[in-house]
């Protein structure tokens, strides 16, 4: 409660830059939390002006690309660049969704990003909770293993993949990139964090001493208490999915794309017209910014989650 | 809330018992003698039960990598010992180090390491730097600051390559929007791509645009965690809010921060999606300006055909990664012990 008098204080060089003038009246209770630096303290008209700053760069660039998309290919190669909207917005988008195969390319990533999210949640949920919670041989061992996994860098199975995907004949199928993302050593990383705080041992045991035997238990009682973690994991891993790059351009073409390889196809000069390659680019990255606009409190929660004992 | 307590019941409990028991042993002898059936069977069950189910929980996870992440490493290497083909994959004819050493013999290796480091430093930096003061601002009481937040985070939903297209135009040389800018305030205007070092900071930019609110996250919640106290008796011995941040918030973040530069470390040595659509190709650029370790992977391979050697630059790729691993948990120990 003291910082709340600090601002008072002269303000050295460095503290104008982003020192707060504000601090009036007592932090409200709804907080009621003494943790965190600034907590107690207002943001002054600095600290919003940055703050305004900084979001505004992180939006801007999508709204241009819906400027862009919505202009033709004329008007981009002039200067100065557009500023506002046009009209071609929707025929654009028509020419992304038909000759830059884009639609199929959203329905495949659906399924794509679909099936590993729900894969990686359930198998993370299974694992996280064993590390957490029960006691089994050469635990803390594995756990590290499961650890240093996330330090292998995708290139180092490129190679083997692209080989056995070629011998199986399924380059251009969907299972090529689905099966190799099924699992997440992250997720059974955030899965065992959130756990091991948030299901009480009493929980288990009672359902032990009513004979439930483990996959009950898992069912009745894990998961419910999991869920939320569950869902916020679910999100990351669909964006993560849906954003993933590297293999899926070399196991697919643009004939079985997703909305990566579509894009990629885009950028490569497959259509060489600037305003459908906009629009093809905000047609791949709405579906994601709608949910972000619906849920995206929750996964900064969950990434703030996820990172405190990270 | 509970588990501090919860956990020493539980070990209290089951050390006697030995590995086995997992607690339900006597859950299992309580829950049958109520029912009065035959408690010898249904405590065996249990016992089995309790014993073998975390494995089955973890095997999932394991055998998944086994397949798809441990076996492909392994693979990788020996690949990276033959002299295969794209077109014939499965036909590989023993080389020994060769793929190695021709490695190290090209130029174009060398160019593209010097490029990670370079758009590693360019993009990683900034980054990490901007992100540790918006965390700082975002961690006063402020109106909106749920806005501010997602705002910050909508990026990270940006695919590499929708963000490198759309950057790719902004940077563009005769019609883009920052050249305008920039002529607006009467610099001259910039051939992005084609220079070695403004087309490294143009892709260093889009790193810089889709991550700096992700870490920025990262840091507000390790920033939240800080206890109060430490800045009442800061405060009380004197200190500015600049001394603060730099004495207690700083010092206290330095294992996140760590863990941050790790994790970009390993996002910027696999730096290959920006690289590859900001130029259109897997060349980097005309003179390979920008051509990154992963790029030169993915031409290595898949445009010259040479699997084998595009395992041994895989490898060259790990044993950085190895390295630079070893460097940070060094420095962190250092830390550690000085703090």
């Amino acid at each position: 409660m003291v910082l709340q008098s600090t601002p008072a204080r002269a303000k050295s060089k460095a503290e104008r830059a982003e020192a707060a003038p504000g601090g009036t009246g007592a932090p409200r209770p709804r907080t009621g939390r003494k943790r965190g630096a600034g907590r107690q303290l207002h943001g002054g008209k600095v600290t919003y002006a940055v703050l305004v700053l900084f979001s505004l760069g992180s939006l801007l660039p999508l709204v241009w690309t819906a400027i862009a998309a919505s202009r033709d290919n004329q008007r981009l190669a002039e200067t100065p660049p557009p500023l506002w909207f046009g009209s071609n917005l929707g025929s654009n988008l028509m020419t992304a969704w038909n000759d830059a195969n884009m639609g199929k390319a959203l329905l495949n990533t659906v399924v794509v990003a679909g099936t590993i999210a729900v894969t990686t949640v359930l198998f993370a949920t299974l694992a996280g909770y064993a590390f957490a919670k029960l006691r089994f041989r050469a635990k803390n061992l594995l756990l590290l293993v499961v650890i240093g996994t996330m330090m292998v860098p995708p290139q180092l199975s490129v190679v083997p993949l692209f080989m056995a995907v070629a011998e199986l004949e399924w380059t251009n199928q969907l299972q090529a990139v689905i099966l190799p993302m099924l699992v997440s050593a992250f997720g059974v990383f955030f899965m065992r964090q959130y756990l091991a705080g948030a299901l009480p041992m009493e929980l288990i045991e009672a359902a032990r001493v009513d004979g439930a035997h483990s996959l009950r238990v898992v069912w009745h009682v894990v998961f419910p208490v999991a869920r939320p973690a569950m869902a916020v994991l679910g999100m990351l891993t669909f964006v993560m999915a849906w954003n993933e790059f590297f293999w899926p351009i070399i196991a697919l073409t643009q004939d079985n794309p997703t909305v990566q390889v579509a894009l990629t196809g885009l950028g490569r000069g497959y259509i060489p017209d600037q305003s459908v390659i906009m629009a093809g680019a905000l047609l791949g990255t709405l579906p994601l910014l709608i949910a972000f606009a619906i849920f995206g409190k929750q996964i900064v929660g969950g990434i703030m989650q996820g990172a405190i004992k990270g | 809330m509970a588990p501090p307590d919860t956990r020493v019941r539980d070990r209290d409990r089951a050390s006697p018992e030995g590995p086995r028991g997992n607690g339900p042993t006597d859950g299992g002898n309580a829950g049958a003698g109520r029912r009065g059936g035959s408690p010898g069977r249904v405590s065996r069950l249990h016992r089995w039960d309790a014993k073998w189910s975390p494995y089955a929980f973890i095997a999932p996870f394991f055998l998944f990598f086994a397949v798809f992440g441990l076996f492909p490493l392994l693979y990788t290497g020996w690949a990276s010992l033959h002299s295969v083909s794209l077109h014939n994959p499965t036909q590989m004819e023993w080389a020994g180090w060769h793929n190695y050493s021709r490695l190290l013999e090209d130029e174009f290796f060398w160019n593209a390491l010097r490029n990670t480091f370079t758009i590693g430093v360019l993009s990683t930096v900034p980054q990490l730097l901007m992100a540790l003061g918006l965390a700082h601002l975002l961690n006063y009481r402020l109106r909106g600051s749920t806005f501010f937040r997602v705002a910050m985070l909508t990026p990270y939903a940006t695919s590499v390559a929708a963000a490198t297209l759309v950057f790719a135009m902004l940077f563009g040389r005769d019609y883009g929007m920052i050249n305008w800018v920039l002529e607006l305030v009467g610099i001259d205007h910039v051939d992005w791509e084609n220079g070695t070092w403004t087309s490294q900071i143009a892709v260093s930019s889009i790193v810089i645009w889709r991550w700096t609110g992700y870490n920025t996250l990262i840091y507000l919640a390790a920033m939240q965690a800080i206890p109060g106290d430490l800045y009442e008796s800061a405060a009380l011995d004197g200190a500015s809010r600049w001394q603060q941040f730099r004495h207690v918030t700083i010092p206290a973040l330095k294992p996140t921060i760590l863990f941050t530069i790790i994790v970009s470390t390993i996002g910027a040595t696999q730096l290959f999606g920006e690289p590859l659509l900001f130029g259109g190709s897997q060349t980097g650029g005309g003179s390979h300006q920008f051509q990154t370790l992963g790029l030169y992977l993915y031409e290595q391979g898949w445009f010259n055909f040479h699997l084998g050697r595009a395992s041994a630059i895989a490898w060259a790729m790990f044993l950085i990664l190895i390295l630079i691993g070893l460097i940070n948990w060094l420095i962190g120990r250092r830390l550690q012990k000085s703090h």
